[in-house]
């Protein structure tokens, strides 16, 4: 049995070491706002924080977490950072089918926290791993920045 | 999920009786996050619940995939019914084709065409009026006053002397009476809600992980399920050992179903590892030699000796061609394509004493409701249908299969069971956009514009695959977009079916992008036959066709008013498509490696009456960016039967870095509304065509334009 600390809870889990974070939420843990969408870390809609930097949690097994602080999508109303990026997007009216919007709200998150004023390119790279099949980008390319303002 | 709705969902099997009277009395609702009311709910009408605690939930009978339904449906019934749009919750429909159907999609309940709204736009305000006379009638009748002396506002009904009764005081009464058959319903100048750019209503709980997709469902006791298919789609089971799988960590049953064996176990990641372990020996079937270029070729042939359906003729084209000595002549070619919805096919079912419960993503509710009846011989009242957000669409959730097998594997195993393919399952087995071929000729005049022009589309025919339409008869999703709105004398337009093998499926516009590419890349390449400027060879050509030339000038004058740097062309393209009429121009240039970049694109769009303007504006980004990926970077290719492309790597995607700037402009009009969530990805296809060839001179014919096929070209 392997314990997960995830948004700050130590949690008992149930699985196999080699299993990815992402299962580990969503099956065994019932936190489904992470998602699956390529398994391949190609596509970015499972992102979740390692202590405070994105990874890809459909590659990341848990034995790579033990010990280690998980935050997902369900933490961000209350973080500062997440809080302000979840308001642009309510703002810009980001979403459309919505599905791989929880990984883009982590990489953002992730983005404002160590660059308060990304530039364009800082966005493009910071972003590069998200994918959004409906082609919401130039929404969340100015819902960044207007967060990034809201945090200034 | 909520705890509500998860009664709901409990209760759903005891409860279940979709009336066919026309209410949908005692039927539990799925809703989302905190959506369902607390109170007790009433039924007016099918459209409306209205709880004595003042919940007033609208349904939405389209499938909420991200084009904005679950925001737009209930502003129409919302303005007549006169309630804040941002007080109101919203519930996806249950099958019932009698209150539910499409009437633009032959009266079924399906989500796609583009048709909501055309479809919504006065059923659902009468919907919504209605309700209001009911509400207004209850009212009436308790305080004894005339009707006429009330009016309903922002969920209450006002009287004489300060009268006043909430929607949710009236809901039990005004539930009992009479369904009104006649009522008035507003002037558009009259809307407060509908025209208004107005914010989705899903957007919370999309920002915050609760909003649930149907990978998301949860039901008591569910277990998980991953299936392994046949690697040539529509290939069967010869043999399958299943011991080691069966002996792995979790797994809790193997069983074997029609399109292939699935592993069932406690959670998905384990079932898809013994999935793994399985050992099958194929029947790979009719499919075990397709390959795509072969395909191409059948294609081709068929262009030649197959049985052409007329599309639109005028004057004696072929003749004039034949008589002329100025004629341009191309072949255009479109590829196949994978639909690839960010969320993987899913769906959950629930079998249990004769009934079962589907819940998940579909754009087809009483299509699913059948379909599984069919395959485990049920009879459709006994299936319910409940439908959760979908994670995309694009056309690929018309199509059942991931239910059917869902219910198959509950059925087997009498366990609530929730399906899940991963993303290769998902690429390797789509219904696939079908290739086609176009072959174009035109005879120029003395002015150098077409005095004939002959055009044929030969593709396969996706309506003949899902609904049986047979093959002589014309295939109208074949022939959108076919006859282009230039005067020319004469034309003689026509398509032939040929079935390549594969199985295909409707694609986010349909044949719009395939007859779209090949009018709209000609053109251009008419006009530089003789040597005039393409915009004002369209223009020249688009007399007595006000909306098309409105919206080619204006987003030409737009895109013009910006520098045009070194090293950058243009492409403009138009079309018309769903009532909506739209031109577009893509800026581009080469990068380091000779592949396009699309630095802006310039739409504007006359889509008549808006619902949304905000979705229409976003459906058209969205639109902007998905065909773009079909122009330049998609691909799916066939050897021995086997899709090549598995994940994202070989199906790529536009991202963030590649998405270009897009200035919208939207037409004010009085006309019928248009449809909004496909056209644009069809009209950017030639339009970045065009731009490729101003840049570099050389036409590409085939998609997608690489840098490879740029460089060969
Ligand atoms: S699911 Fe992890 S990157 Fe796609
Ligand atoms: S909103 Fe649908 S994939 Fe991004």
């Amino acid at each position: 049995m392997a314990t997960l600390n995830v948004n700050g809870k130590d949690l008992a889990v149930d699985a196999d070491p080699s299993t990815p974070i992402l299962w580990a939420l969503r099956d065994t843990l019932g936190m489904t706002g992470t998602k699956f969408g390529c398994g391949q870390a190609l596509c970015g809609a499972c992102t979740v924080h390692l202590n405070g930097a994105p990874i890809r949690s459909c590659v990341t097994p848990i034995s790579a977490a033990t010990g280690q602080k998980i935050t997902t999508i369900e933490a961000m109303a209350s973080d500062r950072v997440g809080k302000a990026v979840q308001d642009a997007w309510v703002k810009h009216d980001v979403v459309q089918c919505g599905y791989c919007q929880s990984g883009q709200v982590m990489s953002a998150t992730a983005l404002l926290k160590t660059n308060r004023k990304p530039t364009d390119a800082d966005i493009d790279a910071a972003m590069a791993g998200n994918i959004c099949r409906c082609g919401t980008y130039a929404r969340i390319r100015s819902a960044i920045k207007d967060a990034a303002t809201q945090l200034a | 999920m909520n705890t509500t709705a998860q009664t709901s969902r409990r209760d759903f099997l005891k409860t279940t009786a979709i009336t066919s009277g026309g209410l949908l009395m005692g039927v539990p609702l799925l809703t989302f996050g905190d959506a369902q009311a607390a109170g007790t709910l009433h039924t007016p009408s099918a459209w409306v619940h209205n709880a004595d605690d003042n919940t007033i939930t609208l349904l939405s009978a389209r499938s909420e995939m991200g084009q904005g339904v679950y925001t737009s449906m209930p502003m129409l019934i919302a303005e007549e019914l006169n309630v804040d749009i941002r007080r109101v919750k919203v519930a996806i429909a249950a099958p019932d084709a009698k209150l539910y159907g499409n009437a633009l999609l032959g009266g079924t309940q399906l989500t796609g065409g583009s048709t909501s709204v055309r479809d919504g736009w006065e059923n659902l305000r009468v919907a919504g009026a209605q309700v209001r006379e009911m509400l207004i009638s209850a009212a009436a009748a308790r305080w004894n006053v005339d009707r006429s002396e009330l009016k309903a506002e922002n969920g209450t009904v006002l009287g004489p002397n300060g009268k006043k009764a909430t929607y949710g005081e009236l809901a039990e009464a005004a539930s009992k009476m009479p369904l009104p058959v006649k009522v008035s319903i507003k002037d558009p100048k009259d809307f407060r809600i509908v025209g208004k750019r107005t914010k989705r209503l899903d957007t919370p709980a999309k920002v915050n992980g609760s909003a649930e997709f149907g990978i998301d469902v949860k039901l008591p006791g569910m277990v998980y399920a991953a299936l392994e298919q046949c690697p040539v789609i529509g290939g069967t089971v010869k043999s399958v050992d299943a011991a080691r799988a069966k002996s792995m960590p979790g797994v809790i049953e193997v069983v074997q179903i029609p399109d292939g064996v699935a592993v069932v176990a406690d959670s998905w990641w384990r079932a898809n590892q013994a999935r793994k372990a399985l050992a099958i020996v194929w029947d790979e079937g009719a499919g075990a030699t397709l390959n795509d270029k072969a395909m191409l070729e059948g294609i081709r042939a068929a262009s030649k000796s197959g049985r052409p359906l007329p599309i639109k003729a005028v004057g004696d084209a072929p003749a004039a061609i034949a008589a002329s000595n100025r004629v341009v002549r191309a072949e255009y070619v479109s590829q196949l394509l994978s639909h690839s919805p960010l969320e993987p096919m899913n769906f959950t079912a629930s079998y249990a004493n004769g009934k079962m419960l589907l819940i998940g993503p579909t754009q087809w509710q009483d299509g699913a409701q059948g379909a599984v009846a069919k395959a485990i011989d049920m009879k459709p009242e006994d299936i319910g249908v409940q439908t959760t957000f979908l994670g995309g669409g694009f056309g690929r959730r018309i199509d059942l299969d991931f239910i059917v097998q869902a219910a198959q594997i509950s059925k087997a195993i009498g366990k609530p069971v929730k399906l899940v393919w991963s993303r290769e399952d998902d690429m390797t087995h789509d219904f696939y956009r079908p290739q086609s071929v176009h072959q174009l000729a035109a005879s120029l005049g003395a002015d150098g514009k077409p005095t004939a022009m002959t055009f044929r589309l030969t593709s396969q025919s996706v309506t003949g695959r899902v609904f049986g339409l047979p093959n002589e008869v014309p295939d109208d999703l074949m022939m959108e977009a076919a006859v282009a709105p230039y005067a020319i004398p004469a034309i003689h337009h026509d398509a032939i079916k040929h079935d390549a093998g594969l199985r295909v499926g409707y694609w986010r516009s349909v044949s719009h992008l395939l007859n779209a590419f090949a009018n709209e890349s000609f053109v251009d390449e008419l006009a530089k036959e003789a040597g005039q400027d393409p915009y004002q060879y369209r223009m020249a050509m688009l007399a007595g066709q006000p909306r098309f030339a409105n919206v080619l000038k204006l987003a030409m004058d737009k895109a013009a008013s910006r520098p045009l740097p070194a090293g950058h062309a243009r492409g403009i393209a138009l079309m018309e498509g769903y009532d909506t009429y739209m031109a577009q121009v893509a800026e581009v240039s080469l990068d380091a490696s000779g592949a396009v970049r699309v630095h802006r694109v310039t739409v504007a769009a006359d889509p008549g009456r808006m619902v949304n303007p905000d979705t229409v504006e976003a459906q058209i980004q969205s639109s902007v960016v998905f065909g773009m990926g079909a122009a330049l970077m998609q691909e799916i290719t066939l050897d021995k039967g086997r899709v090549q492309q598995t994940n994202f790597h070989q199906f790529p995607v536009v991202r963030m870095s590649e998405a270009p700037a897009i200035d919208i402009i939207l037409v004010e009009s009085t006309e019928k509304p248009g449809g909004i969530g496909e056209p644009a990805t069809a009209v950017i296809v030639p339009a970045i065509a065009n731009a490729v060839a101003t840049l570099t001179g050389k036409r590409v014919r085939k998609l997608p334009i690489t840098a490879d096929a740029i460089k060969a070209a």
